[in-house]
């Protein structure tokens, strides 16, 4: 046991004076969080929005103050023709135009309906799509109201209720995404690393030499990593808690256990990757093409993974990030407790017995 | 009667088809400097992982500081000391660090660990560098606290892997008066090498060609028995005749 202390000692010493790399394992997560939250948002606010009113009467009025009243849009009131109205789409000044016709609240009110012209800048399908959205909805309630004082045989009106993300912010998705990832990078690639520049450097086989059991000097060599794993995950919780308003609804003893088996998991797979590989550069390759990116695309935090073709949905289900992404999903956001997640628990689980075992079976092996 | 702490007969290792080494035998004694040579690719490095019990032998025996090769590898492990050609210590830990860590899976307790600490620095000479990293120092003494490091929990068999690659004649020099002084001390070195002045200072000398032994004596009967002036030479005679190289 004390030679055991001396060694994961003389980790952290590694880990401490190499400052570089240390500013980068805390730096990261807290730069993709940032960057991700304000930057990489899918989220449409304050488009430009130029409204023309030929009418300028009570219903356009109305809604008009509406949609001003809408963070998504930056308005303004103007008059211009078809060709100016053009050419400002084209300089890309404005993203979408709302055109009412003269006598509008006129027609409205004499012919039970009226019409609104809503131009948008379709460069962009998605931004377009979401924008003409806001608006019919905006319009629609406006309509509701106005219905309400008159007599109309039937309605239908759907309630829309958002669960768990009521204001569709992307937080919610997309840090958990981070959390996977960051652990994904800190753990695999950093404790690959570590082990194979011992056999690089030729300690390892002194340490081999050593009485000190092999399986220690692996298990040591992990250790300050799962540190610097769940401190990572405290930022990341800190950050999203006090920076992106993302409230944590489930179970934070829990959300901290599964983070736990999931650093876990990676350790082992760095582990793996460590004892399959002899230099450095092969480690770090093989923990960036094959785990990075498969968490960034598998794990269902970019891309969704019901979307895809079902060999890659079958590819998915390997991905260690994909099932901590569902746990801390259900933990965080929807608030979840145990039961509803122990299957993903319970895979998991196996896949850290599985590449534990591997491990030591090839670990055994080079030693022959 | 001279103590034996190394003894091997028949000890040979196979790898499918290929036999890296094939049937040596030979014993060495206490306090002894016993050079182990061969050309690159001759089954020196197998031959001296079986003996630090990191490679299980096919067939034959053999026992290092009483200890069986087959059954007591964890007993040789603790005995034993072992550097490596490329010196093996941190380069990001200080001198004192480095022996501390050492000294530490070696399970030395706290008190011997500072007193070894202190005796290995006295002697190194090396008071005004244990705060640095090993990584600024010269190789020289890279080397030589590297074999101190090697030696720190006193095994009785010190192997010794080319532990002088890429170091002036100089170095060599002091190096090897640090081996004499374990020596002396009745620590057994059981050194590889490739530079034949080296295998000068060694009390005997065993070279080893494709896998056997093909030699082994005093460097002085060696040279009656090659008809050479020089180890230079002896080795050349036998060497030529092998058939693996690299």
């Amino acid at each position: 046991m004390k030679q055991f202390i001396t060694f994961v000692k003389k980790e952290f010493a590694h880990v401490l004076r190499d400052k570089k790399t240390l500013f980068i394992l805390f730096g990261m997560p807290v730069m993709q969080i940032l960057i991700f939250g304000f930057a990489l948002t899918n989220e449409i606010k304050n488009s430009q929005l130029v409204i023309i009113d030929n009418s300028h009467d009570v219903a356009t009025q109305q809604i008009i103050t509406r949609i001003e009243a809408s963070r998504y849009f930056e308005t303004e009131k103007t008059m211009m023709d078809a060709h100016e109205m053009e050419s400002a789409f084209q300089e890309g000044n404005i993203k979408m135009a709302l055109v009412f016709p003269a006598n509008f609240n006129e027609t409205l009110l004499h012919e039970n309906k009226a019409q609104i012209q809503v131009i948008a800048d379709a460069t962009d399908p998605n931004t377009a799509n979401m924008l003409s959205n806001y608006v019919s909805s905006i319009i629609g309630d406006y309509q509701q109201d106005l219905n309400k004082t008159m007599e109309v045989p039937y309605r239908i009106i759907p309630e829309i209720r958002m669960l768990y993300n009521p204001q569709l912010k992307g937080a919610p998705n997309f840090v958990p995404g981070v959390m996977a990832l960051v652990l994904m990078l800190v753990c695999v690639m950093m404790t690959a690393i570590s082990i194979v520049k011992e056999k690089e450097t030729g300690t390892m086989e002194v340490l081999l030499v050593s009485p000190f059991k092999p399986v220690l000097v692996i298990l040591s060599k992990a250790v300050p990593y799962l540190f610097l794993s769940l401190v990572n995950v405290i930022s990341i919780l800190l950050l999203s808690v006090f920076a992106l308003d993302l409230p944590i609804n489930g179970s934070l003893l829990l959300l901290f256990a599964e983070s736990t088996l999931f650093i876990v998991v990676c350790l082992a797979l760095g582990i793996f990757i460590s004892i399959k590989t002899d230099s450095q550069q092969v480690a770090m390759l093989i923990s960036l093409m094959g785990m990075l990116l498969p968490t960034m695309l598998f794990s269902g935090f970019m891309f969704p993974i019901e979307n895809m073709p079902m060999p890659l949905q079958v590819i998915s289900n390997l991905v260690p990030s994909k099932w901590y992404y569902i746990i801390v999903k259900s933990i965080m956001i929807k608030g979840l407790g145990f039961s509803a997640i122990w299957k993903e628990t319970l895979v998991l689980v196996a896949m850290t017995l599985f590449l534990f075992g591997i491990s030591i079976k090839n670990f055994k092996i080079r030693l022959a | 009667m001279k103590e034996t702490v190394i003894s091997t007969s028949a000890l040979t290792k196979r790898f499918g088809d290929f036999v890296a080494v094939n049937e040596i035998s030979f014993d060495v004694y206490k306090g002894e400097v016993f050079g182990f040579l061969g050309a690159n690719g001759a089954g020196k490095t197998t031959a001296m992982r079986m003996l630090c019990g990191l490679s299980i032998p096919s067939s034959g025996n053999a026992s290092i500081a009483g200890f069986d090769v087959y059954r007591q590898t964890e007993d040789i492990k603790k005995h034993i000391g072992y550097m490596s050609q490329k010196f093996s210590l941190y380069e990001d830990l200080t001198v004192l660090e480095n022996i501390r860590f050492f000294g530490g899976i070696y399970g030395l307790s706290n008190q011997q660990l500072r007193l070894k600490a202190e005796e290995l620095i006295e002697q190194l000479g090396l008071q005004k560098e244990t705060k640095k990293l090993v990584g600024s120092l010269p190789l020289g003494w890279k080397q030589k606290l590297s074999f101190s490091v090697a030696v720190i929990h006193q095994p009785k068999i010190v192997f010794l892997d080319e532990p002088t690659g890429g170091v002036d004649p100089v170095t060599r020099r002091q190096f090897w008066d640090l081996i004499y002084q374990a020596a002396d001390n009745g620590v057994t070195v059981f050194v590889t090498t490739h530079y034949m002045d080296e295998a000068e200072y060694c009390g005997r000398v065993s070279i080893m060609v494709d896998g056997k032994i093909e030699a082994l004596d005093t460097p002085g009967n060696l040279k009656k028995q090659f008809g050479s002036d020089s180890m230079d030479d002896v080795f050349y005679k036998l060497a030529r005749g092998a058939k693996r190289g690299e």
